[in-house]
């Protein structure tokens, strides 16, 4: 891990996340989403990227956090996976930070939940901590959950 | 790096393309050995495998490929002619180059299987021209030919006290005749030395080749000329070692003869290159880049939709004008990508013929592989998923199906048998037929086959039709052949085969006459990309079910709705035509809300149920809405919903929104109606039997008294007898008659539902019709037999009277329609007990 890294940053309620810059292919807007029934109830839906077919995951759900207030949309990051891409709905887009390795440490034993397997460690940025997401993890859906 | 990769990469796609060509031109060149041009496109192949493994280094592969060219040039400068023995070594060097190719492109570097044999075999041919009876292919020559060897041995152990040398040269001579010739003149000047051995020589060979009557050996007799000459040479040990540099020294291989075809020397090699054109003109497109631009134009296609729409609000000419023109331009892209996809089934046949002639060979079998239809297309995707399943049902038929040509004469056909291929479209589907004139399916020992491998019972056997047992073969472990051969016939296979087809949508069909012969029918879709689907609603979602699933779409008002979606245990199922038809409600099935209590049902709008097929089961899936009908693009699941069995696919609409494509059977297994269905046909049959209800059925239509009709199943009906009046007869204060050796009692119809006017008895014959039951039949006595007619059922009004279930309007009058099963079981208790259905 080079000392710099340029992260994408984006917020959940009130944690502030970042995932390698690297790893996403794009950030866009609210899209419609087509509802899959069955599917685990952390994938929203599916979006039509020009053509592509990618899957929500809505990211508050995979955290075990409360459902975005009504009338507020999410916005979509898309993350590319070896599957093909993902998008995450996550709240509110951040800028794209560049943060030194030596202000990174790992998450508190105390962290529990959905955010201990999916937080890998946190940048102590001046005033507030920007988590890294786990994003591979993120996407994994856990079928078992389901039901 | 990545440079070398992708120029091995195009070394091997192109390896490959040749390879498959090589197999085809080594085939017909085998009828036509003549034909330069193709000569020519075969030395080309070789050679350039050759030039680029060399160039990359693959040196095994540029050796083998190296032995394979240098025959080649002798065979296309006419110095030597191709027979089968040199077709099947260059069919082995094909191979040879398939494998290092796979190996290279597995990334295992060219293996470490050693080709040296087949090197040798090459470069001897080389040598011999192929004149030899080979081993592989004709063991009984090789082993005659090895025993002609023999006396040749012991004939010349009795030269060797005339001449020590001579022998030695004999030897070598019968190795190398071709060689030996071109020694004649370099031993002219010396040929006194050996003269002593030459008459008796002469005459041993005589004497030998006086027992060589099999054909190849035949030209023995001008290539023993030569031999007499050289045997007088004086270095006969610098000619073996000169040209068999690695000759094993086994007597067979080395018994050789000079080429009858010798004189083709004359022949010049006067045809050079002429490049094949077709290939000239096309370009290699990797599919993934197709696939791309597929979906391109997929966007195109829905942004030319946007576009439409807004120029129709438009009055700007030039902008309507534009976008018409867009239209058209778009609509043409879309068909040219999607044909780019499509390939002939050529493709997947190319292989075929290599494989019967080897089979057959082995087998000992003598087949003609016959092509129809190979420039049908189909998508490339389809195409690499039949080529499996088609490989497995020629092997099959060649090894199990056409029987060796003995057995085929001594059952009246030629000893040749011929397998069919063809491929049609119909209905925008592709047909594909594998025919055989072998035996056929034998279907006794298909079932005796099945019970044995306890497949079956004995008492399913019983119950099954033809059909039902010939699609026994298709089951996992199933196997009717004698023996195991390491051809096929191991058991696993045809349901291989079935799973293989049904994978990609489509559906196999067996039909056998026994002793004449099998077709296996494949019926496949064209495209696996684009399917036409039908659009259905369940709640504000749309959704797609691909249509070679679809039956029929039922829509009921709401005021049937409630009284003819009937419960069974709650479970909702429909009369269709007098099948009950189970319903699965489609917001239930995706758990968009709970199952419908009855009190739900009550509230009901009207209802559509789409009807629909998995594994010859239907079921009615009730859905809110009805669309349309579409061309879909099927997209893949992403890995995360691949688990969910409803699902096929997904696809985008012309408004860019994305829908989900329905798979049928997975919604069906769900739900258990594929399980569960063979307990439920049974249910169905007690339940539909004898009852009216909306339902189509045959019926026959009595008269009685002056004007009224009844109607009956004619499915309970046995048959309808006219009996002489005076043949009544009367047995336990009953009217009987002799029927059929037994005692059948009557009843008269009109004593129990009394008509309005009694019939007319005056007549001299009874009209009656016929029940039976378990051997025991029963007569019902009627007016008349007007008619058999098929039509759906309206019962209006329930029937009052013991024995008519209700009303129905058949032919435009009211009749009455029977319920057989209490008229008879009123008459005689003990003929029907109550559980069993008429």
């Amino acid at each position: 891990m080079s000392a710099v890294c340029q992260l994408c940053t984006f917020y959940l309620d009130d944690l502030y996340f970042g995932v390698d810059v690297q790893k996403i292919q794009e950030v866009i807007r609210y899209q419609v989403m087509t509802r899959v029934p069955l599917a685990p109830p952390v994938v929203r839906g599916l979006i039509n990227l020009r053509g592509q077919i990618v899957t929500a995951i809505d990211m508050r759900r995979r955290l075990g956090m409360p459902a975005l207030p009504e009338g507020k949309l999410p916005m979509n990051v898309v993350i590319r996976t070896d599957d093909g891409p993902v998008s995450l709905l996550v709240d509110e887009i951040g800028d794209v930070l560049e943060v030194r390795e030596e202000t990174y440490e790992r998450p508190p034993e105390t962290l529990h939940g959905a955010a201990r397997e999916l937080v890998l460690g946190a940048y102590k940025l001046s005033g507030q901590l920007l988590l890294t997401l786990d994003s591979d993890r993120a996407v994994s859906v856990n079928f078992d959950q389901h039901e | 790096m990545d440079s070398i990769d992708d120029i091995v990469k195009e070394f091997l796609i192109e390896g490959y393309e040749n390879l498959d060509r090589l197999d085809h031109d080594l085939m017909a060149l085998e009828e036509v050995p003549d034909d330069r041009n193709r000569l020519s496109s075969v030395f080309r192949a070789i050679h350039t495998i050759k030039g680029t493994s060399g160039f990359l280094g693959f040196n095994k592969l540029e050796r083998v490929a190296h032995v394979g060219e240098s025959l080649l040039v002798l065979l296309r400068d006419g110095k030597i002619r191709l027979n089968s023995i040199i077709a099947t070594s260059l069919l082995g060097l094909v191979d040879a180059v398939r494998k290092i190719m796979a190996s290279i492109e597995a990334g295992n570097g060219e293996g470490d299987a050693d080709y040296s044999e087949l090197v040798e075999t090459l470069e001897r041919l080389q040598v011999t021209g192929g004149i030899e009876p080979d081993m592989s292919t004709a063991t009984s020559e090789a082993k005659r030919a090895s025993q002609i060897l023999d006396t040749i041995a012991e004939q010349v152990e009795m030269l060797t006290a005339a001449s020590a040398p001579a022998t030695e040269s004999v030897t070598t001579s019968a190795k190398k005749p071709r060689k030996g010739r071109r020694k004649k003149a370099a031993a002219n000047p010396i040929v006194d030395e050996g003269n002593v051995a030459v008459a008796e020589l002469d005459a041993s060979f005589a004497k030998v080749l006086n027992e060589i009557d099999i054909a190849p050996v035949e030209p023995a007799v001008a290539a023993a000329r030569p031999v007499e000459a050289s045997v007088t040479s004086s270095k006969p040990v610098e000619v073996r070692s000169e040209h068999v540099p690695a000759n094993d020294g086994q007597k067979n291989e080395s018994f050789e003869e000079d080429s009858k075809f010798g004189g083709s020397n004359d022949h010049e090699g006067s045809d050079k290159c002429q490049a094949q054109s077709v290939s000239d003109s096309s370009v290699r497109i990797d599919v993934a880049l197709l696939d791309r631009l597929m979906n391109l134009v997929g966007e195109l296609v829905l942004a030319r939709n946007q576009i439409l729409q807004c120029s129709r609000s438009t009055e700007d000419p030039s902008l309507l004008a534009a976008s018409q023109r867009l239209n058209l331009i778009t609509s043409e892209l879309q068909e040219g990508v999607m044909k780019t996809r499509m390939q002939p089934i050529q493709n997947a046949w190319a292989k075929l013929p290599r494989i019967v002639r080897d089979l057959s060979m082995t087998c000992g079998k003598k087949i003609q592989l016959k092509m129809e239809g190979a420039e049908t297309e189909l998508d490339k995707t389809i195409l690499e998923a039949i080529r499996d399943p088609l490989t497995h049902i020629v092997r099959n038929s060649v090894d199990h199906g056409i029987e060796a040509p003995a057995v085929r004469e001594s059952r009246g056909k030629s000893a040749e048998g011929t397998l069919m291929l063809r491929a049609f479209h119909e209905g925008g589907q592709v047909n594909i037929e594998i025919t055989d004139d072998g035996g056929g399916i034998n279907l006794p020992r298909v079932k005796e086959k099945a019970i044995s491998q306890g497949l079956i019972t004995a008492d399913q056997a019983a119950a099954m039709s033809d059909r039902e047992l010939m699609n026994l073969i298709l089951l996992p472990g199933f196997s009717t052949a004698a023996a195991v051969t390491n051809i096929s016939g191991r058991g696993v296979g045809m349901d291989v085969v079935k799973t293989n087809v049904e994978k990609i949508g489509g559906t196999l069909d067996i039909q056998s006459v026994f002793g004449q012969g099998t077709t296996l029918r494949i019926k496949i879709p064209l495209t696996l990309a684009i399917v036409p689907a039908l659009m259905v609603s369940c709640g504000n979602d749309r959704y797609a079910i691909p249509q070679n699933s679809l039956v029929e779409l039922v829509r009921l008002e709401s005021d049937r709705v409630q009284h003819e979606i009937e419960h069974i245990h709650g479970t909702p199922v429909y009369r269709l035509r007098g099948n009950l038809l189970p319903l699965l409600y489609l917001d239930e099935q995706l758990q968009l809300r709970p199952a419908r209590t009855s009190a739900d049902l009550k509230q009901d709008q009207a209802i559509n149920i789409v009807v629909l097929n998995a594994e010859n089961r239907q079921f009615g899936l009730v859905v809110d809405g009805i669309n349309d009908t579409q061309e879909i693009v099927v997209k893949p699941l992403g890995t995360h919903l691949k688990k969910i069995e409803a699902y096929a696919g997904v696809t985008i609409m012309g408004d860019g929104a994305v829908a989900l494509i329905l798979d049928v059977l997975g919604i069906a297994k769900q739900a258990h109606v594929v399980s569960t269905s063979r307990d439920r046909s049974v249910a169905q049959a007690e339940i539909t039997d004898g009852l009216a209800g909306d339902l189509k059925q045959t019926l026959l239509l009595l008269g009685m008294g002056t004007d009224q009709r009844m109607a009956i199943p004619l499915s309970v009906v046995a048959r309808l007898e006219e009996i002489p009046i005076r043949s009544v007869e009367h047995a336990d204060n009953q009217q009987v008659v002799q029927y059929g050796g037994q005692i059948m009692p009557l009843i008269r119809l009109g004593e129990m539902l009394p008509t309005e006017m009694a019939g007319s008895p005056t007549n001299q014959t009874l009209q009656v019709v016929v029940f039976t039951k378990e051997g025991r039949s029963i007569g019902l006595v009627v007016d008349q037999i007007l008619d058999i007619v098929e039509t759906a059922l309206t019962v209006q009004q329930t029937g009052k009277r013991p024995g008519v279930v209700g009303s129905a309007v058949i032919q435009n009058r009211v009749t009455d329609l029977l319920d057989i099963h209490k008229l008879l079981s009123a008459t005689d208790n003990d003929y029907f007990t109550p559980a069993m259905a008429v």
